[in-house]
């Protein structure tokens, strides 16, 4: 291979192997070329993307840690910040869904650990093609028993995410992780390396071969029929080890033992080496013969590159050396000193008695080439948005909601968070399969909910109103818990950014999550960016996916939940009466049909509905509260009756009502004792309600003025219940 | 107890302490256990459940001073992975192998209580039914020799276990092995309180045997 071709083989451009030779002023040497081509990599530079996150707001007083570290982190109150963060493992988890999955989620704990923070729960959010095409069963399949085979293991619960299906991500599925820890406040710890002098102490696994350019050759290219033949870059995961390595290190911040900590994940020992040492300003010697090994013979370009898992890098004062290492010891993980902080900003790394690196720390980080790609919007947009669905004719409303129960995307995710512990460190108060999560924090009487939402359809008819809409419903789900939305974290999942208009999305959406941002006073306290989520050159649909964190304090004794109604209650609906199929699921599943706009968020309606719902959650007056989403409030009041075992009854004045994803709209379930009280509380928070209907019975009845439509709760229920497992065989 | 890759630990000691026990974190290194009346080997993945659930974890040191203890007559609870442990321990008859249908459960489940001879049933009685949190994958427990005492079963069959069995024990009732998660389920916060009454009898043995 010619020496041009290498850093090209690296996924390397040729502009920017000149700006690297213009930062050296001389030929890189192999280790170098290899450093820079991972940190230089899509996946750890965010070069596409960097000008454009910059827009989000990420200030709030209760902020500690915004972007830009290992994880954001927030103030909760009386000591205890929250630690949060959020990641994609898109496209190992295609080439190889177990282990992909799995590494995807050891990367997120290390994220949030490396702050200092125990880990205490999961959300996953994952989609797929269609289950009728086998390759897709193999990859959900495969998917979720990486999930929980890493994270029961590892033992941490996965208590919430979300499942979807569709055709866009038939060659290209999305597999996102996100991770809440709890800390006391002096246990924060940032990833700096500290003064000259710190002792950099490598502790984990063995450093192989595993994973070697994953960075830069799978997550920041695209798929062909090729995509096969990259096994080799996925690295493999071992829960015991990072479970011995979580208990580790959160012993040696207890103990106050470490000055800074890096953990390992894209781009290896370059990252761990480099960001520390430019965050804090400080150059760094490297011993690559002092890291301990898997297997014999690699070189120094391939211990540079590993992304071998279960590895941090820790930054010690040479007399807390000693107690570091025996701490290890104690834990039974190896760890090793591999290097020093000097003054001065030079990274030197030697390997076999000989240096093989040396570079401004601070070149791979800050020097990495950024890109103002072209935007403009897509050309067939204004077109998809007069492609309007006709509704004269009333449909057949009973077979509808039997036919929207029936589609995965809608239909219990039951198959797939039984096989999660979501119960362990007896935290889980409302878990999976409801809105928000709901989690006590032990030894406090607060509560922390988080939603995790994305919507492809949408976002892909209107990437602004998408997007801002995401927040609002995520923070419904939240409110609905009895929390107050305090921070998110964003999974942004693109096509290819070399494509104006798939930056024109990308951009809009990023407009639209800030503006709802701004709105509600949310700060954006981290997120993640992954490109080039295209198959034979076809791109997802934009699908970012956001993660709000609320607080409710105190924690509502009974909190609502899903499955507490009983044949005794009234079904109340509040917030706006406004019809809205555009993207919805009714056109979606029933029609295949994809058009129209979707309406916009109306803020000052959102904050109403919020603040009544939380109200409501706090004053245990609605033992069931339920956001409208996916398929409308014929599926939202379904769901309470499936999971509550209980039918209803109500009436609607239009059909399409029925189907409507207008966002800002819950139901409640209500004892009549309480009805006028919720009546004026919603009165004063300005949102209509109005009264649906009770429920109670066998089935759901529905009074339309085109007739009275009726699903037995049974045929529901195995309806709702059997969608997935009956596909999945 | 605590061995390398155990999770449920902290959980267990919650769940004592709200319950007005002592409760502290041994690791599984140590060999003395002066001072302490009874054990609870809790869930998780012991050694990563590295070759068979529990079969790296019987050779701890620790596991000398268990079995000497539970021949002395002092209680020994498993739950989960711990239950395991004491199958490969020798110190309950039987082993527990992959769920009927492989794959993973977390679920509450409903289980009913036959037989309160051990000490994790001395407070229960008869015929009672509780629900309680299974969380496992290797909860099948199979017994060829049809040695063990099942002193728990479940209400429905979430797994293939022989004789639908969620607790085992000892033919002298103080070693009890129970695969759901009794220390899940003594909130009503979280669910259900009903996990309680067995580990308040244990409680309540652990003051018989002193």
């Amino acid at each position: 291979m010619s020496e041009e071709a290498v850093h090209r083989a690296l996924g390397m451009t040729d502009a920017e192997y000149d700006s690297l030779l213009a930062i050296l002023g001389r030929d890189p040497r192999p280790a170098e070329l290899a450093m820079y081509s991972v940190m230089w990599s899509e996946h750890c530079s965010y070069k596409s993307s960097r000008n454009h996150l910059s827009r989000f707001p990420s200030e709030a007083p209760w902020v500690v840690v915004g972007p830009g570290e290992n994880a954001g982190v927030v103030d909760l109150g009386d000591g205890w910040l929250a630690a949060l963060r959020i990641e994609s493992h898109n496209h190992p988890s295609f080439v190889e869904p177990y282990q992909g999955a799995a590494t995807g989620v050891g990367g997120i704990l290390r994220d949030v650990f490396t702050m200092g923070a125990r880990p205490i729960a999961l959300w996953d959010q994952i989609r797929f093609g269609p289950l009728d095409i086998p390759k897709n069963r193999y990859l959900f399949a495969g998917v979720v028993a990486g999930i929980a085979g890493y994270g029961n293991a590892v033992g941490v619960p996965t208590v919430g995410g979300e499942i979807a299906f569709d055709p866009c991500y038939s060659g290209n599925p999305l597999v996102n992780v996100m991770c809440l820890g709890v800390m006391k406040r002096e246990q924060l710890v940032l990833g700096t390396a500290g003064e000259a002098g710190s002792i950099a102490v490598l502790l984990g696994k063995p450093t192989g071969r595993d994973g070697i350019g994953g960075a830069s050759v799978l997550a920041s290219a695209s798929f062909d029929e090729e995509s096969g033949t990259k096994r080799p870059s996925v690295q493999v995961g071992d829960p015991f080890e990072e479970k011995k390595l979580i208990e580790a290190c959160l012993e040696l911040y207890e103990k106050g033992l470490v000055v800074g900590v890096q953990d390992l994940g894209a781009a290896g020992l370059s990252c761990a080496t480099s960001e520390p040492a430019a965050r804090a300003g400080m150059g760094m010697d490297v011993d690559l013969d002092a890291v301990h090994v898997r297997e014999s013979g690699m070189t120094a370009p391939e211990l540079l590159m590993s992304e071998s898992q279960e590895r941090m890098m820790a930054f010690v004062a040479p007399e807390q050396v000693e107690a570091v290492l025996s701490v290890a010891e104690r834990w039974e993980i190896d760890a090793r000193v591999v290097g020093k902080v000097t003054s001065g900003d030079i990274l030197r790394i030697r390997h076999d008695g000989e240096l093989v690196a040396e570079v401004p720390a601070a070149s791979l980080t800050e020097s990495a080439p950024r890109y103002d790609r072209p935007i403009s919007q897509p050309e067939w947009l204004e077109e998809t948005w007069n492609n309007v669905l006709d509704h004269s004719e009333a449909p057949d409303v009973a077979l509808t909601i039997l036919r929207l129960l029936d589609d995965p995307s809608i239909a219990s995710a039951e198959w797939a968070y039984q096989q999660y512990d979501h119960m362990l460190f007896l935290n889980t108060v409302v878990g999976p399969g409801g809105d928000g999560t709901l989690l006590r924090l032990k030894g406090t009487d607060k509560g922390l909910a988080v939603s995790t939402d994305g919507n492809g359809r949408l976002c892909l008819l209107d990437p602004f109103r998408g997007g801002e809409r995401l927040v609002y419903e995520a923070a419904l789900n939240v409110a609905v818990t009895g929390a107050n939305p305090m921070a998110l974290v964003d999974n942004l999942n693109f096509g290819n950014p070399e494509k104006p208009e798939v930056m024109w999305q990308f951009r809009q959406c990023i407009e639209g999550i800030s503006a709802a941002c701004e709105h509600l006073g949310v700060p954006v306290v981290g997120g993640n960016v992954s490109f080039y989520n295209e198959t034979d050159g076809i791109d997802i649909h934009p699908t970012p996916v956001v993660g709000l964190l609320g607080k409710a304090e105190p924690i509502p004794l009974r909190p609502p939940r899903i499955d507490a109604a009983t044949d005794d209650m009234e079904l109340w609906l509040f917030g706006p009466d406004v019809i809205d199929l555009a993207g919805s699921s009714f056109e979606w599943v029933l029609h295949g049909h994809l058009g129209g706009r979707p309406t916009a968020a109306d803020p000052s309606v959102a904050s109403a509905v919020l603040d009544l719902a939380i109200r409501l959650a706090g004053s245990g007056m609605t033992p069931v509260l339920h956001d409208i989403s996916d398929g409308g409030l014929a599926v939202a009041v379904a769901e309470v009756c499936i999971r509550s075992g209980v039918g209803a009854e109500l009436e609607v004045s239009d059909w399409r009502d029925l189907f409507s994803e207008a966002p800002h709209r819950m139901i409640a379930g209500v004892l009549p004792a309480n009805a006028e009280s919720i009546q004026s509380l919603a009165q004063d928070a300005g949102v209509t309600a109005t009264k649906l209907g009770t429920f109670g019975g066998e089935h759901i009845e529905i009074r339309t003025p085109d007739g009275e439509h009726v699903v037995a709760l049974a045929t529901a229920t195995s309806t709702y219940h059997d969608a997935i497992p009956r596909r999945m065989g | 107890m605590v061995f390398p890759g155990s999770n449920c630990e902290h959980d267990v000691v919650h769940a004592l302490q709200l319950l007005g026990a002592d409760a502290e974190i041994v690791w599984h290194r140590e060999t003395d256990l002066a001072g302490i009346d009874a054990v609870v080997l809790p869930g998780g993945f012991a050694h990563g459940d590295a070759l068979r659930t529990g079969a790296i974890a019987r050779f701890s040191p620790v596991m000398e001073t268990v079995k000497a203890m539970a021949e002395s007559g002092a209680p020994v609870l498993g739950i989960c992975n711990g239950f395991q442990i004491l199958c490969e321990a020798g110190l309950l008859s039987g082993a527990l192998i992959a769920n009927r249908d492989l794959a993973f459960i977390c679920r509450m489940v409903e289980v009913e209580v036959i037989d309160t001879n051990t000490v994790l049933t001395a407070a229960a009685t008869v015929g009672q039914r509780l629900r309680i949190p299974l969380n496992s994958y290797e909860g099948n427990w199979v017994d060829p020799s049809e040695t063990g005492r099942h002193v728990i079963r479940y209400t429905d069959d979430p797994n293939g276990s022989q004789h639908q069995a969620a607790a085992v024990a000892n033919s002298a009732g103080n070693v009890v092995g129970i695969m759901p998660h009794p220390e899940r389920a003594t909130e009503a916060l979280l669910g259900s309180e009903d996990g309680r009454v067995l580990l308040e009898g244990f409680l309540g043995s652990v003051s018989a045997n002193v």
